[in-house]
């Protein structure tokens, strides 16, 4: 232990603490900016500064460790004084338009002001950045409101492993970004937008839908169906001052009806679907694998409903496409149905229906302009709106959501398993699909504590199981005593990991589950900010309630689904299920 | 092939490919071609197994990694205090109306491009500049010209790239 001094009170930390997390552990709470716990401090932003006795200079506290007899200041006049200038130099090159910024009251720039209170600009002087990058689907970069806090380049290299965010040139000319001239839209992005939930300021936004939704909803010649994905239920509470981990699903079933949606469907039902479809698809993959190799045999076969993973892949292993599933993502799914399907049996004219997704996934925006996804020249989708959009249009539209009574999806494409409910979150579309193969292949339920199994859940970066098949049902006989190896990671880091084993030919699993966004679904870049770690597994035990909160827990009992193949679509992987559900890849170049 | 990804390989084979050689090999392009093309950035990237991205931030961070186009001597004239108080503005007046070009700009030729630059070091010998690697100090009018002139001719002659 290490005995220091914090505004004359002599306190014990352990050695290696910040001096920042001294003063947090023993109830002072220093301004800072740029900081975030275990994720990012670097002491790029500097407000965080302190006076030590017998330093030259006052010290970022955030980067500073402490040593034995350090005697800090955290809020001597030189600190107030320089703290003040180095906000006021921050503010002399961003644009004070803040009524007219999406990030008006929701901004930390904003927030730091109250604390730090300036009754003037005294500071005028030259901006160094005005690129303002809208080609890209998913995200709007204004460089001129950036303050270079480096969050962004952080999040894309030291965790997404992507690495397009980076900082360029030096001094006043430094901008954070793609290279010059590159754009966002032609780029190796994902969409998978986690830089824009730790964007301080208005500098990163995705790419605002709601105008499109809004006038879709004034056609009165349309019949406007929406759906909501898992994981936007156990987070748009959060927009209207919930907790983290308030389960909101009736109330926003509630909300989407009051906003004029005619249709309130649940991307659940096509989770449900996705596990018949991509359990069969595995199924097919590993009996051929044993008994006859050579064709449709790729192992570890790995899902494919997280679209920020899919481009990463395109881009980075575009050799390993192969692995991946060929199922649509459950959005792109319901979408395919709703034009198809429920437009046959409502009988309405697939042009006139407008589909909107309403996701924790900025990747989704991008998503449903790829050609795989239309179908007749219409789109299985035609707009997605974030976690964090809907909220704007339900507060837009003066709903009372928090006195709103709980609805219900509409049939016949709303009924979901707690298995779907599951798909939110990482390790949730595995234990999905383990749910259903197992039972398929067996005839008994999975035996796993109360339907979980416990090493796939949770937040750590890679995740692995093992399941043993014992006593096949006759048709399975080829999978007498195999073990089926499985792993699960979220967040792109992991995925390059496991990427890299499959590449070597060392990759052990036969099924890999990869999301894009650390956490899953729930902490997708739509999401509402902050994210941490903590908000994370809030967010992730609510979803397991909603699943344990249902007598239906297993895809293959969803009685809607069992009627969707009954009426319309066959058998799992027949004719038109490939048409309509299954998709294909694009070789993508590196950088 | 395009001459230059022989010379990122083999300066790759010389220096290894991971992140922290990225300098040398950067400065190595530099030494042949003057610069850094888009292409050379991408090309580096490939090899290092690097974003493209971290090469482009890495390269426009320094000075003298030069990433547009420039003429065969870079001629980088000093721009700070002791060498402005000692006459580098005449000096620079000279180049650029010998040269009919401004800071920045390379001639129509490829020969020459004008740069301004920190402090050389060389502040007891003020004004100071260099040309590619070497340098020349206590600059005049007169003597600047001599000294493009000398360029010029080694040019002519078909000299080498280098000083």
């Amino acid at each position: 232990m290490i005995n220091i001094t914090i505004n004359n009170k002599v306190i014990q930390v352990e050695e290696g603490t910040t001096i920042f997390e001294a003063a947090k552990q023993h109830g002072v709470l220093i301004p800072h900016f740029c900081y975030m716990e275990n994720v990012h401090q670097i002491g790029s932003c500097r407000i965080c500064v302190v006076e030590v006795e017998g330093g030259k200079t006052l010290m970022a506290s955030c980067v500073t460790e402490v040593k034995e007899g350090m005697i800090v200041h955290t809020n001597s006049e030189r600190v107030r004084d320089v703290r003040k200038v180095i906000y006021e130099l921050m503010l002399s090159d961003h644009p004070k338009e803040c009524l007219s910024c999406w990030r008006n009251q929701n901004c930390e720039l904003q927030d730091l002001g109250n604390l730090i209170q300036i009754s003037e600009f005294r500071y005028e002087g030259a901006k160094s950045k005005d690129i303002i990058d809208t080609s890209s689907p998913s995200i709007v970069r204004d460089s001129s409101k950036c303050i270079l806090c480096r969050r962004c380049v952080t999040v894309c290299n030291d965790i997404q492993g992507v690495g397009l965010m980076n900082p360029h040139h030096r001094g006043f000319s430094t901008f954070i970004g793609p290279s010059e001239d590159e754009l966002l839209g032609e780029s190796v992005c994902t969409n998978c937008v986690q830089c824009v939930l730790v964007c301080p300021v208005g500098a990163l936004k995705e790419k605002d839908s709601t105008a499109i939704v809004w006038e879709a909803l004034y056609d009165k010649t349309k019949t406007i169906v929406v759906q909501t994905a898992p994981a936007v239920r156990a987070a748009l509470g959060e927009v209207f001052g919930y907790e983290p981990g308030m389960l909101v699903t009736g109330k926003m079933a509630s909300a989407l009806h009051e906003l004029g949606f005619n249709y309130v469907f649940d991307t659940n039902f096509a989770a449900d679907l996705t596990i018949m479809e991509e359990g069969s698809e595995f199924l097919g993959r590993v009996k051929n694998a044993i008994t006859a190799p050579g064709k449709n045999d790729v192992l570890p076969m790995i899902t494919s409903c997280s679209p920020g993973w899919i481009k990463f892949i395109e881009h980075r292993y575009p050799d390993q496409l192969s692995n991946l599933s060929s199922c649509k993502s459950p959005h792109m799914m319901l979408g395919a149905l709703t034009k198809t399907y429920f437009a046959e049996k409502m009988n309405i004219d697939p042009a006139n229906i407008y589909v909107v997704s309403v996701m924790p996934c900025t990747a989704k925006k991008f998503e449903i302009t790829r050609p795989e996804m239309f179908n007749n020249g219409l789109a299985d989708v035609d707009a997605v709106i974030t976690t964090r959009e809907l909220g704007r249009m339900i507060k837009d539209a003066g709903i009372d959501f928090r006195n709103l009574p709980d609805g219900e999806f509409d049939s016949p494409l709303g009924l979901s398993s707690g298995a779907a409910d599951i798909f939110g979150t990482t390790g949730g579309v595995m234990e999905a699909a383990l749910r259903t193969v197992y039972e398929l292949v067996t005839g008994r339920e999975l035996p796993a504590n109360n339907l979980h199994i416990t090493p796939l859940e949770g937040l750590d970066r890679i995740k692995t199981a093992e399941l043993k098949i014992e006593n096949p049902l006759p048709e399975f006989s080829f999978l007498a005593e195999v073990t089926v190896k499985v792993a699960v990671t979220s967040g792109l880091l992991g995925a390059a990991e496991l990427l890299n084993e499959i590449k070597k030919g060392t990759s052990p699993y036969h099924f890999i589950e990869i999301m894009g966004c650390p956490g899953g679904c729930i902490s997708g870049g739509g999401q509402p900010r902050p994210v941490n770690d903590a908000i994370r597994t809030k967010r992730l035990e609510a979803i397991y309630r909603e699943d344990e909160g249902k007598l239906l827990r297993k895809s293959h009992e969803n009685q809607d689904i069992m009627m969707l193949y009954h009426d319309f679509l066959g058998v799992p992987l027949g004719h038109k299920s490939h048409e309509l559900l299954h998709t294909v890849y694009t070789r993508r170049s590196k950088n | 092939m395009n001459p230059v990804t022989d010379l990122i390989k083999s300066l790759a084979d010389q220096h290894g490919r991971s992140r922290h050689n990225l300098l040398p090999i950067l400065q190595g392009v530099v030494e042949q071609e003057k610069y850094l093309s888009e292409y050379s950035m991408i090309e580096i990237a490939r090899e290092l197994d690097l974003p493209a991205s971290e090469v482009y931030g890495t390269a426009t961070f320094y000075s003298f990694l030069e990433y547009k186009k420039m003429g065969r001597y870079i001629i980088r004239i000093c721009k700070t205090i002791t060498c402005s108080m000692k006459g580098k503005n005449q000096v620079l007046l000279a180049i650029q109306d010998m040269l009919k070009i401004g800071v920045g700009e390379t001639t129509p030729d490829g020969t020459f491009s004008l740069l301004q630059t920190n402090c050389l070091g060389f502040c007891h010998k003020a004004p100071a500049m260099l040309v590619n690697n070497e340098v020349f100090t206590d600059l005049t009018p007169e003597k600047v010209r001599e000294i493009l002139r000398m360029y010029m001719n080694k040019k002519k002659e078909g000299g080498s790239y280098d000083n």
